[in-house]
């Protein structure tokens, strides 16, 4: 009966943070669609959520393209297929690693800062204090972020897909002599404009999951200090669990066929 | 008969299983300042909360100028907001604007006046509570009783019709104490409008209130002027009053 009553209740929990999440994505996109921006602060945290994330997105990129050339090149001229790692390189790097790890890195990064920033106004009674005056929070604080990182994200996945098939082709040269210009001949071989879109699409959807995301977990933050720890965590969690289930999603749907 | 500004009519409201208010009835008279007492956690703040729409009863109408807030949508209740205003308990004023971006967030956003103006309004507002000179600090540079004050500039820059104190005095010195409600006497007067100020501060409340509502375990059990209501013969608003631990009142 009580493992029922559990599932019970966490189903529940599960379609009212869905429908939270669907409602507070619809009111945004309603103040997007009236042009109700703050446009000044949507610049702003372009530069705190976008501009901020960039080293750290380089150099996950950067590590995680060169491990992948490391491990793939030795093989792969063992076998005498050197001439397909900068094609392999660049396939992993812009349909998958590039979107990817850049949405994660960021959801780590800047869904956190965004859950905790809301959920401290929410506890310091400033979420209310803005209702009182008659603004909406969705207007004055998700709007900004949100299409912040709709725009962000994509750059910053461009920015990781560069440097990861850099670093992949550094270290396919370093380690498996193979030249640079077989490595990019190869990449543009393997890969074309349409693939590099379809990454770009990805990373918008997971711009979208981040910023909802964090948003929600931090204007429904409950109790003090322990719950904006609470809404921070939950919202890093979900969000990376999200952005992977969305990816296989998205994935299957765009490459699939 | 004086005017009734707003009026909570036999209001109920639940947190889970708690009753916070049950069938509780008040009446603010226009004009007048209405200061509503009762025990920590007895639903004080709750009744603000009501009166500027941020929360609806479980039970019962909350009337601003006879128009229910229950029935509204949340743009419509923005409507009746912009005659209300709300000072909060720790003022919060958002952290990441300095303290006139703070005051003129309303102005900003709820007018088309021109910035040169909204700056000269923000100024009066702020030299009002006597903190022009904090214009460009951030909030977090002030002492407790500055941003009490920078939340009430906050709250009269709409020259609003009914502002609404939650604990302007809690925590602070008995000189700031007694500044603040000297404040809140004169905006009143300035304004020519209506407060409710929720307290715990029994000689700051005397000084300042028209009218007194005593709140017990969910209902107003005593209303008065001030004199009325020192004179209560209810046990209950007697041992408040006197600050006795005996009494009728679980401790």
């Amino acid at each position: 009966m009580k493992v029922l009553e559990k599932f019970g209740r966490s189903t529940i929990g599960f379609f009212e943070y869905a429908g939270g999440i669907t409602e507070l994505a619809g009111e945004s996109a309603s103040f997007i669609g009236k042009l109700r921006i703050r446009f000044a602060e949507t610049i702003s945290q372009c530069y705190l959520l976008g501009v901020q994330s960039l080293i750290i997105v380089l150099l996950t990129s950067l590590f995680t393209g060169m491990v992948f050339s490391l491990e793939s090149a030795q093989q792969a001229v063992q076998y005498g297929v050197g001439s397909l790692v900068g094609g392999a390189v660049a396939y992993t790097s812009v349909r998958e690693l590039g979107p990817m790890l850049s949405a994660v890195v960021v959801a780590g990064r800047v869904g956190a800062a965004i859950a905790a920033e809301l959920g401290s106004m929410v506890v310091t009674e400033q979420i209310e204090a803005l209702r009182s005056m008659g603004l909406a929070p969705a207007r004055f604080l998700v709007v900004p972020r949100l299409l912040a990182l709709l725009v962000m994200l994509p750059l910053l996945a461009i920015f990781a897909d560069v440097v990861s098939i850099v670093g992949g082709m550094w270290i396919a040269g370093a380690y498996a002599h193979i030249g640079t210009a077989d490595f990019i001949a190869s990449a543009r071989q393997t890969i074309g404009f349409e693939d590099v879109v379809k990454g770009l699409l990805k990373s918008v959807v997971f711009g979208l999951i981040i910023a909802l995301v964090g948003s929600y977990q931090g204007l429904s933050t409950r109790g003090g200090a322990a719950g904006v720890g609470k809404a921070t965590t939950g919202a890093v969690v979900i969000s990376i669990i999200s952005i992977f289930i969305t990816n296989f999603i998205m994935s299957a749907l765009l490459y699939g066929a | 008969m004086p005017n009734t500004l707003a009026r909570l009519d036999d209001v109920s409201l639940f947190y889970g299983e708690k009753i916070v208010l049950k069938n509780c009835n008040l009446d603010i008279v226009e004009g007048a300042i209405t200061c509503v007492i009762g025990l920590s956690g007895a639903g004080k703040s709750t009744i603000l909360r009501l009166l500027d729409g941020l929360r609806p009863p479980d039970a019962g109408h909350v009337y601003i100028r006879d128009r229910d807030l229950c029935h509204m949508s949340e743009t419509e209740i923005n409507t009746i907001r912009a005659k209300i205003s709300l000072s909060f308990q720790f003022a919060a004023l958002l952290d990441s604007l300095s303290v006139g971006e703070n005051v003129a967030l309303p102005l900003r956003e709820n007018t088309a006046l021109p910035e040169a103006e909204i700056k000269q309004i923000v100024l009066d507002a702020l030299d009002s509570v006597g903190l022009s000179h904090t214009y460009d600090n951030l909030p977090s540079e002030l002492s407790g009783g500055m941003l009490k004050r920078a939340g009430f500039a906050r709250a009269i820059v709409m020259r609003p019709e009914l502002v609404l104190y939650d604990e302007p005095t809690t925590g602070l010195d008995p000189i700031v104490t007694h500044l603040i409600t000297d404040m809140i006497v004169r905006l009143r007067q300035k304004l020519g409008g209506t407060a409710v100020v929720i307290s715990h501060d029994l000689q700051s409340i005397f000084m300042m209130a028209d009218y007194v509502a005593m709140l017990f375990e969910g209902a107003i059990i005593a209303y008065g002027t001030v004199e009325q209501v020192k004179q209560s013969l209810n046990p209950i608003v007697q041992q408040f009053l006197q600050g006795s631990e005996v009494g009728p009142i679980p401790i």
